[in-house]
């Protein structure tokens, strides 16, 4: 092989191995966020901890996949989504169609009508407290929660949660809208008790 | 035919209000009617506060340092 051949050759490698570094740094330097939408997916912290180390042996595998300037956290979500229907949940059940009663002022009036004294709604909120919130969100089916997830914790669009569960936008939409009821209607449950249901 | 409710129809918007995907006349009405109606207007700043204290609430529990350097240790070895 001439000298001029291998100039290439080793620019190239040093390149790649560049782009892969900042690839796995930027991708480590967002697992805290992964890691906090992954704990709500799954159902316990042992859980979330095994698929965080699948997402990132995997991730850092298929890093040329990638695209660079596109959404790093969405893709990293993306991959753990689909570990996560592997690991079990191969089959997306249809998610429970029956109407749900209750409407979107439905945890405030819950709240408002046990509480006693003032009803500032900032008052109200505080009558739930965080464990009303982690336990009400273990309770929503996991096609719900996915996207409750995805959108109110994660932050992400409507269009990152469709790409990352692989659903049309519409489906996000509506599941979303269910899932924060089902949500609330558990948090009125913990906070309130049987006089919620 | 039953009569418009204008409460009832606040709630419907009250969630695409605040992931702000409704158009710009959907949302003047919206705030024409919470300009007016307080019944609306708590339960629309209860919910708004209701998901700052959903995401802290879930945002407690921090990855473990030992997940973190775990997962640094995937890193494919520099040659």
């Amino acid at each position: 092989m001439s000298e001029t051949t291998r100039e290439p050759d080793a620019r190239r490698l040093a390149t790649d191995a560049r782009d892969r570094v900042r690839f796995e740094e930027d991708a480590l330097a967002l697992s805290d966020q992964v890691y906090r939408v992954a704990r709500h997916l799954v159902g316990s912290r042992e859980e979330a901890e095994d698929l965080m180390q699948e997402t990132y042996a995997r991730a850092f595998r298929s890093w040329r996949s990638f695209q660079p300037g596109t959404n790093l956290r969405a893709w990293l979500l993306r991959i753990l989504t689909n570990l996560n229907i592997d690991r079990g949940r191969r089959q997306q059940r249809t998610p429970d169609l029956q109407p749900l009663e209750e409407g979107d002022y439905f945890l405030y009036n819950k709240l408002e009508a046990a509480g006693e004294g003032g009803n500032d709604e900032e008052r109200v909120v505080e009558r739930l407290s965080q464990n009303d919130v982690v336990t009400a969100l273990s309770e929503v089916p996991h096609d719900f929660r996915d996207v409750v997830v995805l959108v109110d914790i994660g932050d992400f669009t409507y269009a990152d949660a469709a790409q990352i569960l692989d659903i049309p936008i519409g489906t996000v939409m509506s599941r979303l809208h269910r899932g924060r009821r089902i949500l609330k209607k558990a948090m009125a449950e913990s906070a309130v008790g049987g006089e919620a249901a | 035919m039953t009569a418009y409710d204008p409460c009832a129809h606040c709630e419907e918007m009250m969630q695409p209000y605040l992931d702000r995907v409704l158009t710009d006349a959907e949302r003047a009405e919206a705030e024409t009617h919470l300009d007016e109606c307080s019944y609306c207007r708590k339960r629309y700043h209860f919910e708004e506060r209701l998901r700052q204290f959903v995401r802290q609430a879930v945002q407690q529990e921090a990855m473990p340092v030992e997940l973190k350097t775990k997962l640094a240790g995937l890193r494919t070895p520099l040659q």
